[in-house]
């Protein structure tokens, strides 16, 4: 293509490449809040430019109290969040507790280290213990483990770092952290073109864990952004449809 | 060249073995090397693996030669969760390049008796890989005596697919019902996996998503979801070159399963004769002729008396 900013066209441009690795071109993002850990992302699984999966989970659970946020490519990262599972529940047969979030961020980095030359991905490992309480590990491409009082990751991230600079406050509310997450990964999905579909977040704290999905109907509108519909063919079946305009 | 760390090692491992295993060891290495179309009397005497062909694989590679390729299914395959269990679909046209060279394959594969899959990508990996776990299936079957899961199926696909990174193209729809209920997951080659209440693969997946995305609903009965999956086959055959041919269908519900082969015929030969073709003798002119009689000789093959 010949510029970055290219439209698609003619057919010959348009490479939908369905052979390419599945990737998730993606928004995660993992908060800390007063009491607990929210996690966020996007739904959208692409191969080239096909979206094969417009309602994915990013959001895996790895023990009761701890889950991951996973990009980049998704057999990676599944083959990751396999083997951690399959560590954690031994881990935790064996301590007969259940297992810290250090110990299961630990575990994604020592695979993620270890395998650097064989995996693609970037993930987030968020949850709530009763030693340390809520939790935020990112473990990036090369295999370091950081912890943060707040993570994003993938490739809308790049547009909500401004956004996390200017809007996180420390000691937030519930309700806030999840309300500040659901709006960041809706601004992503406005601007990154491999982010979008629904927003999913997932929510631990010491009475243990909430799921949520927000589907693009319940999410802000953006500048320019259209009202979604559920089909075009709704559209078109209404009494006055409107005409295309160029 | 890159490859010669590998020859130095094999000379060694083989020098100290001991000396009736050496020789064994050179006659299955010479072996090898005739496979590949090498003077054995080349071979040095010490043994060891050759790579003179990789320098020549190499040159042509750069000359613009092309490789020859594996024989990829152009394909529409599709599968829905309906009421009361699982329903896939697939297209029967199997290409070569350009070339259809099969005009009524079976895609959907068995894997367990409950559990079927339809395949997409590479033939020969498709079949190679869902006969394989089905035989683990089998045997985990005898072991446990209860009815496989398709979760295990799917994770048993997906760990092999992901170990051979991508090389082993096998793009597969696996459907089944078991203990727990009515399954659908998509895998793809580099072993990922999506679980979805509709689902499609191949190179007509477009053409069949479009129907998905426009009628699919959940709470299909039988009927509509045979129809739906009918629909989005035949929207790949008529609409992606890759495929083509029939509609094969395979319903799959608690404790019973249906396999309709040739569910719905949309591409019959229309340039077959009703009467039959007859040519009256001495439309082809004959130039000339020779018989050349084959010498009667008989063998008698010395053998034992037969045992009763």
């Amino acid at each position: 293509m010949s510029s970055h900013f290219s439209q698609l066209c003619s057919p010959s441009d348009m490479d939908l490449n369905l052979n390419a690795p599945h990737s998730m071109g993606t928004t995660i993002i993992g908060v800390t809040y007063d009491g607990g850990v929210v996690l966020g992302a996007d739904s959208r699984t692409s191969t080239g430019l096909y979206v094969a999966n417009r309602a994915s989970d990013k959001i895996t659970e790895l023990t009761d109290n701890v889950y991951l946020c996973r990009s980049g490519s998704a057999a990676d990262s599944q083959t990751v969040s396999d083997y951690v599972r399959h560590f954690l529940d031994q881990h935790i047969i064996q301590l007969g507790q259940p297992a810290t979030v250090k110990v299961a961020a630990n575990l994604v980095r020592l695979l993620s280290y270890n395998n650097k030359n064989m995996l693609e991905t970037g993930l987030i490992v968020g949850g709530w213990d009763k030693h340390e309480g809520g939790q935020i590990f990112a473990v990036p491409l090369g295999g370091t483990i950081l912890q943060q009082p707040f993570a994003i990751g993938g490739s809308g991230s790049s547009y909500l770092y401004g956004f996390f600079d200017q809007a996180w406050k420390e000691g937030m509310t519930k309700d806030e952290a999840e309300k500040f997450v659901v709006k960041a990964v809706s601004l992503a999905m406005a601007r990154d073109g491999a982010s979008g579909g629904v927003v999913r977040t997932v929510i631990i704290n010491s009475e243990g864990v909430t799921r949520n999905f927000y589907p693009p109907e319940d999410l802000p509108l953006w500048l320019e952004e259209l009202e979604p519909v559920n089909s075009y063919l709704d559209v078109l079946a209404s009494s006055s449809p409107e005409p295309m305009s160029s | 060249m890159r490859s010669c760390s590998i020859p130095c090692r094999s000379r060694e491992q083989i020098a100290s073995v001991s000396e009736t295993s050496r020789t064994s060891n050179l006659v299955s290495l010479r072996r090898t090397n005739l496979a590949f179309g090498m003077d054995p009397s080349a071979i040095d005497a010490k043994g060891g693996f050759s790579f003179d062909l990789c320098r020549r694989n190499a040159m042509l590679m750069e000359k613009g030669v092309q490789p020859p390729s594996f024989r990829k299914t152009g394909t529409t395959i599709v599968g829905l969760i309906f009421k009361d269990g699982v329903i896939l679909g697939a297209d029967t046209r199997a290409t070569e390049g350009p070339i259809v060279c099969d005009k009524n394959c079976e895609k959907i594969h068995y894997m367990a008796p409950n559990i079927y899959c339809c395949g997409a990508g590479t033939a020969a990996d498709t079949e190679a890989v869902t006969e394989m776990v089905s035989s683990q299936l089998q045997l985990h079957r005898y072991a446990t005596g209860r009815e496989s899961l398709v979760v295990t199926a799917l994770t048993m696909l997906k760990s092999h697919l992901f170990s051979y990174q991508g090389h082993v193209s096998a793009a597969l729809v696996l459907g089944g019902v078991d203990v727990t209920g009515p399954h659908l997951h998509t895998i793809y080659p580099h072993g990922s996996t999506d679980t979805l209440p509709f689902a499609t693969m191949g190179s007509g997946s477009l053409a069949a998503m479009a129907v998905f995305e426009a009628k699919y609903r959940e709470g299909l009965t039988r009927e509509e979801g045979i129809n739906l999956v009918t629909e989005a086959v035949c929207s790949g055959i008529f609409n992606d070159l890759g495929s083509g041919s029939n509609v094969d269908v395979c319903v799959i519900t608690k404790g019973h399963k249906e396999y309709l082969r040739n569910h719905r015929m949309p591409n019959p030969r229309t340039y077959v004769s009703s009467k039959g073709f007859s040519f009256a003798k001495g439309q082809t002119e004959i130039l000339s002729s020779k018989v050349t009689l084959l010498k009667e000789r008989v063998v008698a093959i010395e053998g034992d008396e037969m045992e009763e």
